[in-house]
């Protein structure tokens, strides 16, 4: 099985994919490869039936996030956006990171959700321009080294984002 | 996944958490994250005229290891001077913690930090060597 996952749910390798068809084809792969229908199928059929169900998920997974995306697409042009080595990130950016965590951590400890919230939103809009920047050089300009920052920075972005959201469930408990 | 018990021990006793006056001109900070798991950490040092480290607070926003291994730096730091300080290696500090491969980039983020530390102090002594 040599498809990417791009090609898998019959998609351009592109950064600003069609979420819709993502979806329908990946849920078309789903069902054509669902155990219920190989009952009586011999026994390669149904491991082949099974590989294609972890590959369709493992692909499905990578694709809807915009970050692993973004790693996935600079991955098939021989680019990898993050080497354990490299721990360099623009300062400035650094210190953005800092006062959202510090943000996070005083807005816990007042058990402020509305704080969370609002840095919540704050974060969406920071990485919706990034998402932007993504389709841009990516898509059209093909500039994979500015690419590769902005794909480091999102994943950044997500990670806050998932602590934050942790932080709310676990203050609405 | 597991934890060794020096990971445990500094996760949950964090030595020297906090900051330092980043606008005195002893004080040294290095701000380093990793893009594989998205922690950050800041690491502030003090050094006295000597060039000898006299104190070390840490910020780290990430998973168990990467607080152990920012933790354990600054306990290293403290009394050694800036030249030593550089030469920690990421290896001594995942040998020490026991860090499993899957987190050697949490070792790799606390060394990056001491230089990033050294490399802020130099430029401050610099700057005031030229005025």
């Amino acid at each position: 099985m040599s498809l990417n996952y791009f090609e898998l749910f019959g998609l351009n390798p592109i950064f600003n994919i069609e979420l819709a068809t993502l979806e329908s084809n990946f849920r078309k792969i789903q069902s054509e490869s669902h155990p219920d229908r190989f009952l009586t199928a011999s026994a390669t059929e149904k491991l082949s039936a099974m590989q294609l169900a972890t590959l369709a998920n493992e692909a499905y997974q990578c694709l809807k996030n915009p970050a692993n995306r973004a790693k996935y697409l600079l991955e098939l042009q021989g680019i990898t956006a993050i080497s354990e080595t490299n721990t360099a990130m623009p300062m400035d950016f650094l210190m953005q990171q800092m006062e959202w965590r510090e943000a996070t951590e005083d807005a816990v400890s007042a058990k402020d959700v509305d704080a969370l919230d609002n840095l919540l939103a704050e974060i969406r809009v920071e990485a919706k321009s990034l998402q932007e920047n993504l389709v841009s050089l990516l898509d059209v300009k093909k500039d994979y080294a500015t690419a590769t920052d902005a794909t480091r920075k999102l994943i950044f972005m997500e990670k806050v984002s998932e602590d934050i959201n942790r932080a709310i469930e676990q203050l609405d408990i | 996944m597991a934890y060794s018990d020096k990971v445990l021990d500094h996760y949950e006793n964090p030595r020297n958490v906090g900051t330092l006056d980043k606008n005195d001109p002893n004080v040294g900070t290095g701000m380093v994250g990793a893009p594989a798991c998205g922690d950050v950490m800041k690491l502030m040092i003090k050094v006295n005229d000597n060039g000898i480290i006299e104190d070390a607070k840490f910020k780290t926003y990430g998973c168990g290891s990467a607080i152990a291994s920012s933790s354990l730096v600054t306990e290293w730091l403290k009394g050694r001077t800036i030249e030593e300080a550089y030469a920690i290696k990421n290896s001594e500090i995942a040998e020490e913690l026991a860090l499993p491969p899957v987190k050697i980039h949490c070792s790799v983020l606390a060394e990056d930090a001491i230089k990033a530390a050294v490399a802020d102090i130099k430029a401050k002594q610099a700057a005031k060597e030229t005025v």
